[in-house]
């Protein structure tokens, strides 16, 4: 087990350097010159040629790379421009958030979505498999920006459930106020995890409980519910497991969107503003947080692997 | 000898659900097998004998499959028709299968240890160290070496005739009255073949149960078995004693499968073969399902089907003319 951690992470090492090249990159292929984008087009030649030295543009691209590796390797990942703060104290303040989000986002969609595939697998061109397919389609084909501004007309302007916008934090303002101002960004994002939950757990269901070793289990005698859950769901869950992978990395750009709708101060709202502002170390540092955090859900991935099924090995 | 019977199929017709409707797998097929014995189903690919079997424990799916007729006696009671509840408690405790490929019979993902205690555990209510305990036994039983430490592998760390062994452990674990075993050694090694066809043998012995062989192979047969029901098209075209089924064959379709067996001790440079192929089961013929491939087809073959018919001493045969002419080759 350590040892498959251990390849597994060593193996991704070059793509964190290379997200890591890719995220200087960034910073110059602005078109014209950084520093004059960056300072505005009304600013004074002496602003552009200071922002110009703290950027360290004045230096030349392989000192520019190798100082931003030095950085890295220190833990710099820069400062924010319009904030006044640090990349990492930016995140790290708003990163409960998002955080509580995702995981209110990932808690919900993964049993219902699960339960779902498996039913409509179970009972394959019944009315409840067409009923499951119908949800999924919608699932995955409205956009969530749409769900949203319909969600808040009726949950929270029409019936004033749960408030439309704005975060309470857990600490702060408790749990039920915590939970109020989260389940509905939550659901919004869930809408579509469960339909592609839905659909893969079917499809992967329906391959599983064709196989033979299904029909030995029944032979066995154990039950159908046994014969499903373990027998079936176990062999299924491979598939379930990568779903739920592309599922977290998807929440990352998720959060983007239905942060911005609902007034959450999370990493997603800091992106969009660090856009509006043109905050370049902002993004640059952002994006790289981001790509690690790829890797690592595709590390954590790849090492449930090797739990949910005995034949897949790293070595 | 004299024993009671311990399961009989009657008149069994399964539909597949096709692409005009419902097909006959197999039509009117009456077999029993009694207490101890081992009864030998041969026939070609698609002749019917797995469905047949598969039906006996109802474990054909249940989207595209059908008994449109027939019982299964057992016990005094129709498996068919019995409580899901008493069909669960019949599958593995009482009545056991093993299948012709243990590559995929097998769960992946699943240790040895966790299905060979599976049924010990549903059928017996053993605990879990005592189901253990059993699985070991068991595994030795099948003669796989080193069992209390193979046990905990998974199946793909396992060969073929190792798998095939593990099937049968699992079959046997309850120590049941019938076992099933469908084609157990087509996907194996011919040297494998005979070693899994001995162990079950000496298992039969030992728990005193009836196995149900089924098997392409009528070598296998006059070794293994008591008895013999050949199927031909969805059909028992003849079922009798070992012995006279290869001394007198009734039936052409029997006269030419055992004349297909290569004889190791004759010069011959051509190997015998039945002309014609199996019919699709999709379109019927009329009369004789064989009478496109019967060299002694007459006119009431074409347009009679024929009946199941006693050709004397327990010995019959779906073949009027030559049960009349009294006639065996």
């Amino acid at each position: 087990m350590f040892r498959t951690i251990s390849v597994r992470l060593m193996q991704s090492i070059p793509v964190l350097l290379l997200v890591a090249v890719l995220s200087f990159i960034l910073m110059h292929l602005l078109p014209g010159d950084p520093a004059v984008v960056i300072a505005g087009a009304d600013a004074t030649p002496a602003a552009v040629e200071r922002i110009r030295r703290e950027l360290g543009l004045d230096q030349s691209i392989w000192r520019q790379l190798l100082s931003w590796f030095l950085n890295l390797a220190q833990g710099k990942f820069g400062s924010s421009l319009m904030l006044n703060q640090t990349v990492l104290s930016a995140v790290g303040e708003r990163l409960p958030v998002t955080l509580s989000l995702a995981a209110l986002s990932l808690a919900i969609p993964l049993p219902i979505g699960i339960a779902l595939g498996i039913l409509a697998a179970y009972f394959r061109s019944s009315w409840i498999d067409a009923g499951v397919m119908a949800i999924a389609l919608i699932g995955v084909s409205a956009p969530s920006f749409w769900i949203a501004i319909v969600s808040v007309i009726l949950f929270s302007v029409k019936l004033g459930w749960v408030p439309s916008a704005g975060y309470a934090p857990l600490l702060t303002a408790g749990p039920g106020a915590w939970f109020a101002s989260l389940i509905q960004p939550a659901m919004v994002l869930s809408l579509f995890q469960i339909g592609f939950l839905a659909r893969m757990t079917r499809s992967a269901m329906l391959d599983v409980l064709e196989q033979d070793f299904i029909r030995t289990a029944r032979a066995k005698g154990v039950s159908e519910w046994r014969t499903v859950g373990k027998h079936g769901f176990r062999n299924a869950l491979v598939a379930v497991v990568t779903v739920s992978g592309i599922i977290v990395s998807l929440l990352i750009g998720g959060s983007v969107v239905v942060e911005q709708v609902f007034a959450l101060p999370g990493i997603g709202r800091l992106v969009v503003q660090g856009i509006m502002a043109r905050d370049y170390p902002l993004i640059q540092g952002t994006m790289l947080l981001f790509g690690f955090a790829f890797v690592l859900i595709n590390v954590a991935v790849d090492i449930v692997y090797t739990l949910v099924d005995p034949r897949v090995r790293y070595d | 000898m004299a024993q009671q019977t311990l399961l009989s199929v009657e008149n069994l017709t399964v539909q597949f659900r096709g692409d005009a409707g419902w097909v006959n797998a197999v039509e009117g097929v009456d077999f029993a097998v009694r207490a101890g014995e081992c009864l030998g189903i041969v026939g070609e690919s698609g002749s019917g004998k797995s469905v047949s079997a598969l039906s006996i424990l109802k474990l054909h799916g249940r989207a595209n499959t059908r008994y449109a007729s027939g019982t299964i006696r057992y016990g005094g009671h129709d498996l068919l028709t019995v409580s899901q509840r008493r069909l669960r408690q019949v599958r593995g405790g009482e009545i056991a299968m093993i299948f012709q490929d243990p590559m995929s019979s097998l769960n992946p993902v699943l240790s040895i240890a966790d299905q060979i205690m599976e049924p010990l555990r549903q059928h017996q209510g053993l605990s879990a160290r005592a189901a253990r305990r059993r699985a070991v036994e068991l595994l030795e039983m099948v003669r796989i070496s080193d069992a209390s430490r193979r046990i905990d592998d998974y199946p793909h760390r396992l060969s073929g005739g190792m798998r095939q062994r593990v099937m049968i452990a699992i079959a046997v674990a309850c120590r049941p009255k019938l076992l099933i075993a469908d084609e157990p050694t087509t996907a194996l090694d011919v040297t494998i073949q005979s070693q899994i066809l001995e162990l079950l043998r000496e298992l039969q012995r030992e728990i005193g149960m009836s196995v149900i062989l089924i098997t392409h192979d009528l070598g296998v047969v006059a070794e293994f078995a008591q008895r013999v029901v050949v199927m031909y098209a969805g059909r028992v075209v003849e079922s009798a004693a070992v012995p006279a089924l290869f001394e007198r064959p009734v039936h052409p379709y029997t006269e030419g499968l055992i004349r297909a067996v290569p004889d190791p001790d004759a010069d011959v440079s051509r190997l015998a073969t039945i002309p014609g192929n199996i019919p699709d089961p999709s379109t019927p013929i009329a009369g004789c399902r064989f009478n496109p491939r019967c060299s002694e087809a007459v006119k009431s073959c074409r347009t009679e089907p024929p009946a199941l018919a006693d050709a004397g001493a327990g010995h019959f045969a779906r073949c009027p003319p030559r049960i009349a002419a009294g006639r065996t080759a």
